[in-house]
Parts: C-alpha cells; sequence; structure tokens
C-alpha cells in the first residue's frame, strides 16, 4: 500500500519538476518576495524629507537644526525663507516635514527657560506621520538633555531609560523576515496542492487514477507528500538565507522551528487539497487558492497586529494556521522558545491539519466527478 | 484543362515548419495543388499529415515559409484580411460562444462580418431552414448536442454568404444522422450559391462523395484524384471472404497472415480482403482454410487509400506492417493462453451486470432505465451519438460516478464500492488518451505499473513487454505530449494493459485516429477478447460495430436495440437496401424510434 502512495508522489514530482511553468512557480515568487520583504518592506522611515524654517538664526536654534540635520532619520531638504514656501512643499510631497523655529525662540527660552517649537507635518499617511513625530520627539529630549547638562544644571525629574528586548534596535526587518518563512512555505504548497487534482481532471488522468486499485485515502495522502516535502525544501532555503544573508539570529532549536513548520504544511496541504476537491479546473483552483491566501495573510499578524483587529476578526483568526506558526517562527527566531514554551500553538495547528485533511478526504470520495 | 482562372486555390511550392522544444516538424513540404472552384474537395491523411496546417494557411492564419499560396486569386501572405471576409473557416472545435443563444450566436458572427440588418433575416432562415435548427433558436448553444453544435458552426460560417468554405473535419464526433443533415446543408449551397468546398474528414466513405480528393502524408501530398479514379487502381484486388469453420474474427486474424493480403478487414458479414496484386478473372486461393468462399467484391475508397499508404511505409509514423505485427503477437499469445484456460473455466457467466440504471443531473436524464448483460470474453460496444448517454453510462460501470438508481454489477462488485482488489481486475482507458503529458512513456509506464501494485522482475516483464508489443521503444524518452496520436494511442493501451485485467474499459479508442490506427487497435483487442478477456467499448464510428459480438445502440439515454451486428442489421434488411450497413441501420433505429414518438404525441 505505501509502494503505491509513493509511485504515486514519485509522479506528482516528475509532473511538477517536468514542467518548466511549474518550475518557475516553485522558484520566482520564493525569491522575489524574500526581495521585496527582505528589502523592501520595512516599518522603519529613513531620510525623512524635512524642511526647516529658521527665522531666529540664533546659537540655539542653529544648535537644534544639526541635532535634527545630523540624524540618519532626517534630511533637511530645504531652508525656508517665506511662510508661502511651506504649503507647497508639503503638497508636493517634497517634504514630510516642517520644522518651525519661530523670530524669537532663543529669547523666549532665555526669560522663560523654555520655548515653542512648530511641527507641521503631511497627516495624508497617519502611519508615516505618527512615526516621524516619534522620531522627531526622541531628537528634542536627547537635545533638552544635552542641554541642560552643558549648563551645569539639573536634569529633567524623571528620564526615560529604554532598553529593547528581542529586538535591542528595534529594527522591522528582524520582525518582518522571519515571517516570510511562515508566508512563501504557506504560498507554494498550498498552490500546489491546489492545482493538483484540477490539473488531472482536465487532462482527464483523473478517472484513470480512479480506476486503478488506490484508494481515495491513498491518492490524497500521494497528493500531499510533495506538497508537505516541497514546503520543507523551500523552508529550509529560506531558513538559510535569514540567517546567511539577511543576519536575523536564530535563538531557539532547529528541531521546533521544523516541528512546526511540518505541522503548519499539513494544515495547508489539506486545505490546499480541498480547495482541489472542489474545483473542475485549475483556473478554479488558482482563484480558490488565492481567496484563501489574501484573507490568511492580512488576519494572521504578518504585517498588522492581531490585537488591533475588531474582536469578531480576532476570533475569525484562530482558525488561521498562519496565526500559529508566524508566533513560532518569531518566537523561535527571536526568543529562543522551546516546544514547552509553544505547546499552545501546537496544538490548534495539529487540530486544523487533522480536520482540513479529513474534510479534504471526505470531499475527494464525495466528489468523485 | 486546369486554367489559373478556374483554380479557387493555387499553392506553389509551400513548405513550413513547426518548432518544437526538441525538434522542429515539418509540416508542409513543398506543396504544390490547385483546387477547382464549384465542387469539393476532400482532404484525407493519416494524424500529422498537415491538413490542418494547410487550411489554416489558407485561412490566412499561418504563414508559409517559403512557396506561393493564392486563394480567390489573392496571396494569403498579403491579403489575409480581404480573404477572410471572402471565406467561410469551420475550425475543428468551432468557436462557438457556449454562453449565448443559437440566435445569438448567429447575430455575433454577422456582425462581425459587417451583415447589413436588413439582409440578416432572410439569410437566417435560409440557414435555420435548412439546418433545422429554428425550434431551438432560443437555445444556449453550450446545451445544444455535438451534432446540433456542428450544424450550428456552419451555420455560422455561412452567414456572411462565403466564396470558399473551409472545413476541418466538420463530421467527427457526430452521429449519423447529423452528418446526413451537414452534408445535406453543404450540397444545397453547392448547388444554390456556388460555393466552393474544401473539407478534411477522416471518414473516408465521405471523402467518396467529394468531387476530387487531395491525400496527404507527412507533410507532402500523395495523389490528387477524383474518388473514382483512386478506387479504379483497385480494380480486381478487393474480394470477400466468408468461411463457416471460423469465427469472423478468427478468420480476419488468418488471412491477415496470407502472403499477399494487404488488408483484411470485416465488413458486415464478411472479410474484405484487399490484395497488393490484381487477380484477373479469379480469386486469391488460401491453403489450409476450411470451407473458405470467396467472392471479388467492389473496391471501397478506404483500399485505394490504406494501399497507397502501406505502400508508402515510414517507421516514422503510426504505419506498420500487419505481418510482422501478427507474428509478433502469436509469440506473446503463449501467456495469454494461460490466462485464456483460466478464464474459460466458466465462460457462460454474465460478468456484468447492468439492471434499469438511471442517471439523473438535475432535471435532466442523461441515462434513463439501461439494462444489459455482458459475458465473459465478450467484446460488447456502446454505440450512440455524442450525447447518447454512452460516457454516463460507461462511467457508471467504471465506478466513476454513482447510479441515480438502478444496478451496475462488474465481477461481482459496484467498482465504487469495490475494494482494491476489485478494481486490480479491470483496465481502463480515458477518452482522449489520457495520459501524463509532461512525463516520458517511461515515466508513464513505471507510474501506471506501480499504481497496479506491479514491483521488481514483473513490472519490468510488463514494461519491456509494452514497450516491444506497442514499438514505443523509439520513444521511450519523449514526452507523451509530443507524441504522434497513434502512438499517444498506444501508449494509452498499454497503460491499460499493464496488470493483465480481465475486464477491459475503453471509451472511444478510435477517436480522431486514422484508419491505420483504428485497425491495429481492432486488431489488437480482437487478440485480447480471443484470450478470454472482456471488452466493453464504446464508439461513435458506426462500422467498428462490426468488431463487437453483442452491442447497445443508445440515443437520448435510451436503449434503441440490443444485439449482435448481424441481427441488427438483418433486421433492417429491405428490397431497397439488401445489405444495410451498421449506419443504415442506425440511421433507421433513429427514425423508427422519432416516428414513434410523434405518434405517441399525435
Amino acid at each position: 500500500m505505501f509502494y503505491q502512495i509513493l509511485a504515486l508522489a514519485l509522479k506528482e514530482f516528475q509532473a511538477i519538476l517536468r514542467d518548466r511553468q511549474s518550475r518557475l512557480v516553485l522558484i520566482g515568487p520564493p525569491i522575489a518576495q524574500l526581495l521585496v520583504f527582505g528589502y523592501a518592506a520595512t516599518f522603519d522611515l529613513n531620510n525623512i524629507p524635512v524642511a526647516i524654517y529658521n527665522q531666529d538664526g540664533s546659537h540655539l536654534s542653529r544648535e537644534l537644526v544639526s541635532h535634527i540635520a545630523g540624524s540618519p532619520y532626517f534630511e533637511v531638504v530645504k531652508n525656508i525663507q517665506h511662510d508661502d514656501e511651506i504649503s507647497p512643499l508639503i503638497m508636493t510631497k517634497k517634504a514630510l516635514m516642517v520644522i518651525y523655529i519661530k523670530s524669537d525662540f532663543s529669547n523666549e527660552q532665555a526669560i522663560n527657560h523654555s520655548s515653542h517649537l512648530q511641527v507641521i507635518v503631511d497627516g495624508r499617511n497617519s502611519n508615516t506621520a505618527l512615526l516621524a513625530l516619534n522620531y522627531i520627539r526622541t531628537i528634542i529630549i536627547n537635545f533638552n538633555q544635552q542641554f541642560l547638562k552643558t549648563q551645569g544644571r539639573h536634569p529633567p525629574p524623571a528620564v526615560l531609560k529604554v532598553r529593547s528586548w528581542f529586538n535591542p534596535n528595534l529594527l522591522s526587518r528582524w520582525f518582518i523576515v522571519p515571517g516570510i518563512v511562515a508566508l512563501l512555505t504557506l504560498v507554494v504548497p498550498l498552490i500546489i496542492t491546489a492545482l493538483s487534482v484540477a490539473r488531472e481532471r482536465e487532462a482527464g488522468t483523473f478517472d484513470q487514477i480512479l480506476v486503478t486499485p488506490l484508494s481515495p485515502f491513498q491518492i490524497l495522502l500521494g497528493k500531499s507528500i510533495p506538497g508537505v516535502v516541497i514546503g520543507l525544501v523551500q523552508g529550509t532555503i529560506i531558513i538559510l538565507l535569514t540567517v546567511l544573508w539577511f543576519k536575523i539570529p536564530l535563538l531557539g532549536s532547529i528541531g521546533t522551528l521544523y516541528f512546526g513548520l511540518t505541522l503548519f504544511l499539513l494544515s495547508t496541504v489539506g486545505i490546499g487539497l480541498m480547495i482541489s476537491s472542489l474545483s473542475i479546473t485549475q483556473q478554479q483552483g488558482l482563484m480558490g487558492a488565492f481567496l484563501f491566501l489574501v484573507p490568511a495573510v492580512i488576519l494572521s499578524g504578518f504585517a498588522t497586529p492581531i490585537a488591533n483587529m475588531p474582536e469578531l476578526v480576532q476570533d475569525l483568526t484562530y482558525i488561521n494556521p498562519m496565526r500559529y506558526f508566524l508566533i513560532i517562527v518569531r518566537g523561535v527566531y527571536l526568543e529562543g522558545n522551546s516546544y514547552a514554551d509553544l505547546i499552545s500553538q501546537f496544538w490548534p495547528m495539529t487540530l486544523i491539519g487533522l480536520i482540513s485533511l479529513t474534510l479534504a478526504g471526505w470531499m475527494f470520495k464525495h466528489r468523485m466527478y | 484543362m486546369n486554367t489559373p482562372s478556374e483554380a479557387i486555390i493555387q499553392l506553389d511550392n509551400i513548405s513550413l515548419s513547426f518548432a518544437l522544444p526538441a525538434t522542429s516538424v515539418q509540416a508542409l513540404d513543398n506543396i504544390s495543388v490547385k483546387v477547382k472552384a464549384g465542387q469539393i474537395t476532400g482532404l484525407i491523411g493519416p494524424d500529422g499529415a498537415g491538413k490542418t496546417t494547410l487550411m489554416r494557411l489558407l485561412s490566412g492564419l499561418l504563414k508559409p515559409d517559403s512557396g506561393q499560396a493564392k486563394v480567390l486569386g489573392l496571396d494569403v501572405v498579403k491579403n489575409p484580411q480581404q480573404i477572410q471576409s471572402m471565406i467561410g473557416y469551420m475550425p475543428q472545435r468551432f468557436g462557438l460562444y457556449e454562453d449565448l443563444t443559437v440566435q445569438e450566436n448567429m447575430d455575433l458572427y454577422a456582425d462581425l462580418h459587417n451583415i447589413p440588418v436588413d439582409q440578416r433575416a432572410s439569410r437566417y432562415e435560409k440557414l435555420l431552414s435548412m439546418s433545422q435548427m429554428a425550434p431551438f433558436t432560443a437555445r444556449l448553444a453550450g446545451k445544444l448536442s455535438g451534432g446540433m453544435k456542428q450544424k450550428l458552426g456552419l451555420a455560422c460560417a455561412l452567414v456572411s454568404p462565403p466564396r470558399l468554405l473551409i472545413l476541418d473535419e466538420p463530421t467527427v464526433g457526430v452521429d449519423p444522422v447529423s452528418r446526413r443533415e451537414l452534408w445535406q446543408i453543404i450540397n444545397q449551397m453547392l448547388q444554390e450559391e456556388h460555393i466552393s468546398v474544401l473539407m478534411s474528414t477522416a471518414y473516408l466513405d465521405e471523402a467518396e462523395r467529394c468531387n476530387d480528393v487531395i491525400l496527404m502524408h507527412k507533410g507532402q501530398i500523395l495523389q490528387q484524384a477524383s474518388p473514382e479514379v483512386f478506387s479504379q487502381t483497385m480494380q480486381n484486388r478487393t474480394f470477400l471472404a466468408h468461411s463457416t469453420a471460423l469465427s469472423k474474427r478468427h478468420l480476419q486474424a488468418r488471412l491477415s497472415k496470407e502472403a499477399g493480403v494487404l488488408d483484411a478487414l470485416i465488413d458486415n458479414d464478411d472479410i474484405h480482403l484487399v490484395m497488393q496484386e490484381a487477380i484477373i478473372n479469379d480469386v486469391p486461393a488460401f491453403n489450409d482454410i476450411e470451407d473458405l468462399h470467396i467472392r471479388p467484391t467492389r473496391p471501397h475508397f478506404e483500399d485505394a487509400f490504406i494501399a497507397l499508404l502501406k505502400t508508402n511505409p515510414d517507421p516514422g509514423n503510426a504505419i506498420t506492417e500487419t505481418e510482422t505485427e501478427a507474428q509478433k503477437s502469436s509469440q506473446s499469445s503463449n501467456d495469454l493462453n494461460q490466462k485464456q484456460s483460466r478464464l474459460k473455466n466458466n465462460v457462460s457467466d454474465s460478468i456484468i451486470k447492468v439492471d434499469k440504471v438511471v442517471r439523473r443531473f438535475g432535471d435532466f436524464y442523461a441515462v434513463k432505465g439501461i439494462s444489459f448483460e455482458v459475458k465473459r470474453g465478450e467484446i460488447f460496444g456502446l454505440l450512440g451519438a455524442n450525447g447518447a448517454g454512452k460516457s454516463t453510462l460507461f462511467r457508471m460501470l467504471c465506478g466513476l460516478l454513482p447510479a441515480s438508481d438502478g444496478k451496475v454489477e462488474v465481477a461481482g462488485h459496484n467498482l465504487r464500492t469495490a475494494s482494491a482488489s476489485a478494481r486490480a481486475h479491470i483496465g481502463y482507458m480515458a477518452q482522449r488518451f489520457s495520459l501524463y503529458t509532461n512525463l516520458t512513456i517511461k515515466q508513464n509506464l513505471m507510474f501506471f505499473s506501480k499504481a497496479y501494485g506491479l514491483r521488481g522482475k514483473q513490472q519490468k516483464e510488463r514494461i519491456q513487454w509494452a514497450l516491444d508489443e506497442f514499438e514505443l521503444a523509439d520513444y521511450y524518452n519523449t514526452n507523451s505530449n509530443d507524441l504522434p496520436l497513434g502512438y499517444k494511442q498506444r501508449l494509452a493501451f498499454a497503460a491499460a494493459l499493464m496488470h493483465q485485467p480481465d475486464i477491459l474499459f475503453l471509451d472511444e479508442p478510435t477517436s480522431g485516429v486514422d484508419p491505420l490506427a483504428r485497425r491495429e487497435f481492432w486488431h489488437r483487442t480482437n487478440e485480447l477478447a480471443e484470450s478470454g478477456v472482456t471488452i466493453l467499448v464504446t464508439t461513435h464510428f458506426m462500422d467498428e460495430a462490426n468488431y463487437c459480438d453483442r452491442l447497445i445502440i443508445m440515443a437520448a439515454g435510451t436503449e434503441l436495440a440490443t444485439g449482435s451486428p448481424e441481427d441488427l442489421r438483418h433486421h433492417f434488411k429491405s428490397a431497397q437496401n439488401p445489405e444495410p450497413s451498421m449506419e443504415d441501420t442506425f440511421i433507421a433505429l433513429v427514425e423508427t424510434k422519432a416516428e414513434n414518438r410523434k405518434n405517441i404525441n399525435d
């Protein structure tokens, strides 16, 4: 019985690897996505274009400006001379931010020991605006502390000392790149399995298999092996790249990671086979795969935190295997989590895998024509 | 006699080749030909001869590598649009929009050809009445039967009155009644509108009805002549043989091995013989066959076709010499004999039982209460047009589709719920020779043999057997997609036989395959039946019914008749038609049925 399952799995591999198009699907998208997410997708802002409108011209204000200009986050694109230059700069997105230092800035400081500084920010993308504001706030706090020190005065009563665990420099790449392991091992095995039965239905070979002594259960197993194996190989390549190329620390044990990956692949392949058993043409299979993929990625916590979602949607994420696997990947990479720490993620994924494979088997039997 | 003005098509030294990943194929090899106006010209030849390529070239869809092609006096390379506005081209799969109604499809083609609205009504009326489609104008094209689709396709190609009609295998897969109607439409257009027709066909009896026939082979033209000229070369070379001592199949197998016999074919109650040489005023003599009666007969057009191709042997094509074939199979029949003795023990059993089977899709009955039984070692045929329900019935027998009602039993099991071991006894060859297209012959055979649980030495032996028996060794590492159709059929047949099944299900095994490959196929099938394998086969080639021991003819999901081909034919013997063919029988059956229904409705 196992011999026949292996024969079917071997045939699946041959069919996938001998076809130029499916070979491309295996290699192209993963590399493209790794590059896009590794380099392009980042929550960090660098070289924020900023314009300075310094009416003061005092030593103090120039000191402040040099703090901003010297930061890696900001790039001064223009020094403004008139009020009416502000609006076009923001409108045309040449500057995200304008720092306005009024003419009596240093005078007021000398009298009141404090002065105001105006920041005009482009609020069209609220996310970037908030990030940029955060950076400028940090610079001002540093500036204030340094100023007090040089004046030989007491520092402010409470000073924040931040120490970020797991990701000391708060690099968003450390957060995003391990997630790609989950994303890519979801996409490719899902598409491969979702198309596998439909491809045979189109070619008429599915009938041919059904009349062989292979049982639906054996066919199901034979069809899920390639998805799992390809997912494991691809996962390995991506894990190597994240560690060797992107230099993401992998603190936990490889065994825990692969245990989670295998469970994840089983549920992915189960869902792929469910889609497959429903679709008659490859086009339908592909459509079904994408109908599942897009919400699965959005509701996984890959890019936006699940905690920010409406409660009803949060409940929905519990049936999404990628949700659990993302926690495992990030946990193993950055926190060095062990099996025991991740038990609460392993068992729901196992459950999803079992249910989806059983359902796929049932749908297979009841929709053989 | 052929002045250029008379020629509606003129080709001079046309060559065209296609580049494949591995090799390139010379589809048209330096062809020069003229086609006369105002008549029907038939284009025949085995698969891959270049017929479709030639037609696409004439329609301005392909450009030749070299040479000059003129259609209606215009150069196809320079003026493709002008040519396309004056011709009607109907490809093998005509571009009907299945989600549009009959009327909407016709409107669409009228729009595409810029037919003025005021001229449309009369044109539609004529076409609809000719094709007898008038009652169905509101029906979706996708819901039409195969024959009706072809008639609609032809009507759409005729919406703008063309001067030249190019038809690519318009009658493939169409039932005899619809075929006859298609021919009526073509003949009527020929007489009333003086159009010219160029049509390719796989049915050689159709080629016989053409005024002029072009025989193509491997991208070249072997002969162009009227069908009578083709047949004349066969004068005194064709005979009918009959023996009371031997069964038809035995006699056919014996005679095809005899020296001097080019072809032996079951023709109704006799064996139709084609000899290599003409035998004037005498009949060929064969020793050792008891009670053999031979009489001369009129040559068929097909005889000329077979003779021309067989005297042009080409190892790269589906043509093989039946003699070597026969010798080889007699060697391999030893292991079959063992099986035979095993099987013949309880020979009178019914191995397949079908009892009042019904299959419903929604409110549509694809199969309405069919019953029959098949005995061990029989060749049983399921005959009927497209949409008659034979494929649905076939799929129920194989366990691919559950029956809505009634009982289906194969070797005592319902294959849908049967255990793996029950399914190990059946072989199945799907329609269109379903194989893994990007796997090689070797990989296909390896997979199917493993799927049937063969391994080790046994597996090796069976694969070697398949390669020898079906002469596949040359293509061992070729992707099955790149094989000629005849080879695809052989590979599919070999895959179905890997595990030496007792029961063989063959779904349209000869569809689209040329006459030579069909002969070869039936030769093998007969041998299998002789060794005791039960064979259930569907076909829409009526002449192939003669190979069956018994058959059921279906139409619209119901049984028209069941019996041996002889019984069925003799039933329709009449004064005008003392020797009705299977096709005549089929048409007569359909017509009596339609009449009965009319009577009931009245």
